[in-house]
């Protein structure tokens, strides 16, 4: 599959699906709205003419204004790489889990969970993956963080 | 009296030739601080890419055994010495800790590079950095770099072992106090 055909077949799937010009390396980029990521996740994995069966990255950026999901997928059949962002409010991000589909997810979920404070709905496990305990609500990662204690000002 | 002048810089003494052999006098506290100067076991402790340096530092092109710093120890019981040889982070800083403390007394501690001595370039703004391993324990010589060469810190080893000949560690000020 090209790269035209695979953002037809998005196109298809998810009909308000936007794209970013191709990367260097020729990963397709793609802009969804949240509330469709559940469905397009399953039909990323399952579809037969997709199978994209492996997660390589799944994080999160911080754009002051929103957040970003970011998930890096590759079809290991089809040798295809494609990168799904979502766009989440940054005063109540949730989006879906995809741990349920992609098992990796669930361990890269908790460390965005930790770091930017996105809520995965239906994640089996949501709670700090490195961060001592007591640290919720502060997001360590996100631009506007403090070290309340260790606060160095420049 | 002639061998003095080269025996001076590294036996703290005097040896004075009389028939049939010769008699050395000096201070108990001088030798017992010049032996310990002269046989320093390290702690095989690094948290980050100081570690590459001071590992460098150990093996053969530099090979710090050659000024007593003979074996890295595994194990804290057995080790004079600890160089902090990287980032210290919230979290290890009680590891850090309980090493020193299990220790065997006496004890020197290096801060080996940037982030041993103030956290170095996670110094504005982190959540996760010790600034500086001070904060935790004792440190007797501090050594710039980021990371700094493996002669940088042969020279801090050097510079060790002159303060303990000279009694000035922070373990032998303390010991000095208690008295």
């Amino acid at each position: 599959m090209t790269n035209e055909e695979l953002k037809i077949k998005i196109s298809e799937l998810i009909p308000s699906a936007s794209y970013e010009p191709d990367g260097p390396n020729g990963w397709v980029n793609v802009n969804i709205d949240p509330s469709e990521w559940r469905y397009l996740s399953q039909q990323l994995r399952h579809q037969e003419q997709l199978q994209f069966d492996f997660l390589f990255c799944l994080t999160c950026v911080d754009w002051k204004s929103h957040l970003t999901m970011v998930y890096h997928f590759r079809s290991t059949s089809f040798r295809q790489e494609l990168v799904v962002r979502a766009k989440l409010d940054r005063t109540n991000p949730e989006i879906h889990s995809a741990s349920d589909i992609w098992r990796t997810a669930e361990f890269h979920e908790r460390e965005v969970y930790e770091m930017f404070g996105v809520n995965f709905i239906n994640h089996p496990d949501l709670r700090l993956l490195i961060l001592p305990d007591g640290w919720e609500g502060k997001f360590p990662m996100r631009k506007d963080f403090e070290d309340p204690v260790n606060m160095i000002k420049l | 009296m002639t061998e003095q002048t080269n025996t001076k810089e590294s036996f703290p003494g005097e040896i004075h030739d009389v028939p049939g052999g010769g008699v050395v006098l000096s201070k108990l506290d001088d030798i017992i601080n010049w032996a310990r100067s002269n046989s320093l076991w390290p702690l095989t402790f690094a948290t980050s890419c100081c570690g590459i340096e001071m590992m460098s530092t150990a093996s053969a092109k530099y090979d710090f055994s050659r000024f007593g710093f003979e074996v890295a120890r595994a194990t804290p019981r057995q080790a004079d010495v600890i160089i902090i040889a990287g980032t210290i982070v919230n979290k290890m800083a009680p590891v850090l800790k309980r090493l020193y403390d299990q220790m065997a007394d006496p004890k020197y501690v290096i801060a080996m590079g940037a982030c041993a001595i103030s956290g170095g370039p996670f110094f504005y703004n982190t959540y996760s950095v010790v600034k500086g391993a001070d904060h935790v324990i004792p440190v007797d010589v501090y050594v710039a770099g980021c990371p700094p060469r493996p002669e940088a810190l042969l020279h801090a080893l050097i510079s060790l072992q002159k303060k303990i000949r000279a009694g000035l560690t922070r373990e032998q000020i303390r010991s000095e106090k208690d008295k």
